[in-house]
């Protein structure tokens, strides 16, 4: 009989549903094999997900906390495990363990204020699971703004969720872009900064920024200029790691850990740490 | 205060590895290491430093987690076994002592690493004075004295014999099993004084012991990282990661998978250098492309970031492994001179 239960050893998770949401982005949804939840965690939170024999990664948890049914995971296809992922089918078997890091201030900073969520790409997949938090507890927050973009309308992430629920939730709007003019696409033309600006947000909102560090970069200069002060902006950090629990060093900034003290940081609290993110 | 006749060692040492493994400086193809000692081995404890630490004794090198194997279609897991064999590392340093409590800091906190800890609970550590500090030991900056090891036991090797003071319960412990080996002395403390008399005055001569730490703080931080001497400084590095592996608090590690066919996958971890270039790589990119980033990441942890976390305590315990062994004479001290503005 083993006498071990370390963190570093995972539960087994069955895949329950697949979803094709851009030719590159796949939803993975996992329960247990006794089809329960994993486990519980807030959103911004990650998990390790494996295949034995092909590799281990943290991924984002892109399900909210207020779904008590299942964890869903949005995974890009960009490498050799992502690769494999992508080939499995609906029952095949993986390895979870989780949740780490820490999440949104949901319950705390963020409760009674106005949001504004600007998310890039597969960048809606940390955000995802904070919007759905927010909407099923909808009378914690104020008003809801996301404004969302991608480089084309096939690489809009659960674009048929935005459409069908998102924007028919009361006191919540959406806005999406895609960079460039494609045919079929009758929204908004152009980058998430550029677009932000276009948009003349009130500064009496908490911003929660999530995509591509370039459009991060971008982002909260558009947002400084427009009057936010950074305290007001949380992003999360995307670095690499293998043990998720702050003891591998990889993902070590300055005096943090990226998936301990992680992966969401207020920007003001990410100006204290060397540039090496 | 106990004496056993350096004569009896190999029978002190025969009659302890009958109940526990026995970890020893062994001497093997010129080299000293630790390693399990039998009575067939040669055991060295006249050579200051092994070439690794005795890291590998707590934290080995590889070690497999757990096994997974999938059959039809199910996968199950079989964690490995924890530790539950008691073990004595006998003559580690006071420099390895020390980086023992620097790797606890990182193992056994929140959330415990239970590999570790079961190594460390069933461990027990007789440590050596260092009778001849090198040049290379630059120890006294960390406020260790090799002159008192500390651990369980700590024990001093005269001539002809080794002093031995039990200084925990896992040391009296030991100090009773190996009893019949031990003779209690009146005159022990007074050789024992001497020695550490004579040993603190090398120490105190020796070039490298009165190094200048007190621009490594926190608050510095900035004004270290953005130093325009790593650029200087960094440019031998052959990024070969010899520094990580002898030293005794570098504790990255990577996981990986061995795939062993019929008998399934074994996900083991492995230690890991952050002197290479895809210790930092994503499928987004590299946060640190360049040597400089990465040299300049060993420091500044050992340095700065580490403290930062555990009440100032360096990451660094002088044993000046790195300073001997990197093949392009780079190492702590060098940096720790110019950057503190020695130099």
């Amino acid at each position: 009989m083993c006498n071990c239960t370390d963190t570093l050893i995972p539960q087994i998770g069955v895949i329950t549903d697949i979803r094709t949401e851009t030719p590159d982005v796949k939803t993975f949804r996992v329960v247990g094999r006794d089809g329960k939840k994993l486990f519980e965690h807030m959103p911004g939170q990650c998990a390790m997900v494996s295949v034995p024999g092909v590799g281990e990664a943290m991924f984002s948890i892109t399900s909210s906390p207020t779904n008590t049914e299942f964890q869903e995971f949005s995974i890009k296809r960009c490498g050799s495990l992502t690769d494999y992922l992508h080939d499995m089918t609906v029952g095949e078997e993986i390895t979870v363990r989780g949740p780490y890091g820490n999440a949104f201030p949901v319950e705390t900073a963020l409760k009674g204020q106005n949001l504004l969520f600007i998310a890039g790409g597969i960048g809606l997949a940390p955000l995802r699971s904070v919007i759905n938090y927010v909407r099923d507890k909808r009378e914690n927050y104020g008003t809801v703004d996301i404004l969302y973009g991608s480089r084309s309308m096939d690489d809009l992430v659960q674009l048929k969720e935005i459409q069908e629920e998102w924007m028919n939730t009361p006191g919540v709007n959406v806005h999406l872009t895609i960079d460039r003019e494609q045919e079929g696409w009758e929204g908004h033309v152009g980058f998430v900064p550029a677009y932000l600006k276009e948009l003349e947000f009130s500064t009496d909102k908490t911003v929660l920024v999530c995509g591509p560090p370039i459009m991060i970069k971008f982002t909260l200069a558009g947002l400084i200029e427009m009057g936010f002060d950074k305290t007001q902006v949380y992003t999360t950090l995307e670095l690499r790691m293998k043990c998720g629990v702050g003891k591998c060093g990889r993902c070590n900034i300055g005096s943090k850990y990226v998936c301990k003290d992680g992966p969401v940081f207020r920007c003001d609290e990410i100006d204290e740490l060397p540039p090496e993110y | 205060m106990y004496r056993v006749k350096k004569d009896r060692l190999t029978e002190l040492f025969t009659s302890v590895s009958k109940v526990q493994d026995l970890f020893l400086p062994l001497r093997k193809c010129d080299q000293t290491n630790y390693g399990l000692w039998t009575p067939e081995e040669t055991f060295d404890l006249d050579t200051l430093k092994t070439v690794k630490s005795a890291k590998d004794c707590f934290f080995p090198q590889s070690e497999v987690l757990y096994r997974c194997r999938k059959e039809d279609g199910k996968i199950s897991i079989d964690p490995q076994q924890l530790c539950d064999r008691p073990f004595v590392v006998f003559g580690m340093r006071a420099c390895d002592v020390k980086a023992v409590e620097v790797l606890d800091r990182v193992f056994l906190s929140d959330p415990v690493d239970s590999f570790y800890k079961a190594r460390r609970e069933h461990g027990t550590i007789v440590s050596m004075a260092c009778h001849e500090p090198e040049e290379t030991c630059f120890c006294r900056n960390f406020e260790i004295d090799p002159a008192a090891p500390g651990a369980d036991v700590e024990t001093w090797l005269t001539e002809d014999s080794l002093y031995w003071k039990p200084l925990t319960e896992k040391g009296e412990a030991l100090t009773a099993a190996a009893e019949e080996f031990l003779e209690k002395t009146e005159d022990g403390d007074k050789t024992v004084e001497e020695e550490q008399t004579a040993i603190r005055g090398i120490v105190e001569k020796l070039p490298l012991s009165h190094l200048d730490l007190s621009r490594f703080k926190q608050e510095n931080t900035m004004e270290l990282f953005d130093s325009p001497l790593w650029e200087e400084m960094y440019k031998p590095c052959l990024a070969c990661g010899t520094c990580t592996f002898v030293c005794p608090t570098c504790q990255c590690y990577d996981i990986r998978d061995f795939d062993a066919g019929k008998n399934g996958v074994q996900r083991y971890r492995c230690w890991d250098s952050c002197m290479y270039s895809d210790f930092t790589m994503m499928a987004h990119g590299n946060m640190r492309t360049s040597q400089m980033q990465r040299f300049r990441q060993r420091f500044m942890h050992k340095l700065v970031y580490y403290p930062a976390n555990n009440d100032g305590l360096y990451s660094c315990v002088g044993c000046g492994r790195c300073v001997s062994k990197c093949p392009a004479s780079l190492n702590i001290v060098k940096v720790i001179k110019k950057l503190g503005g020695e130099a």
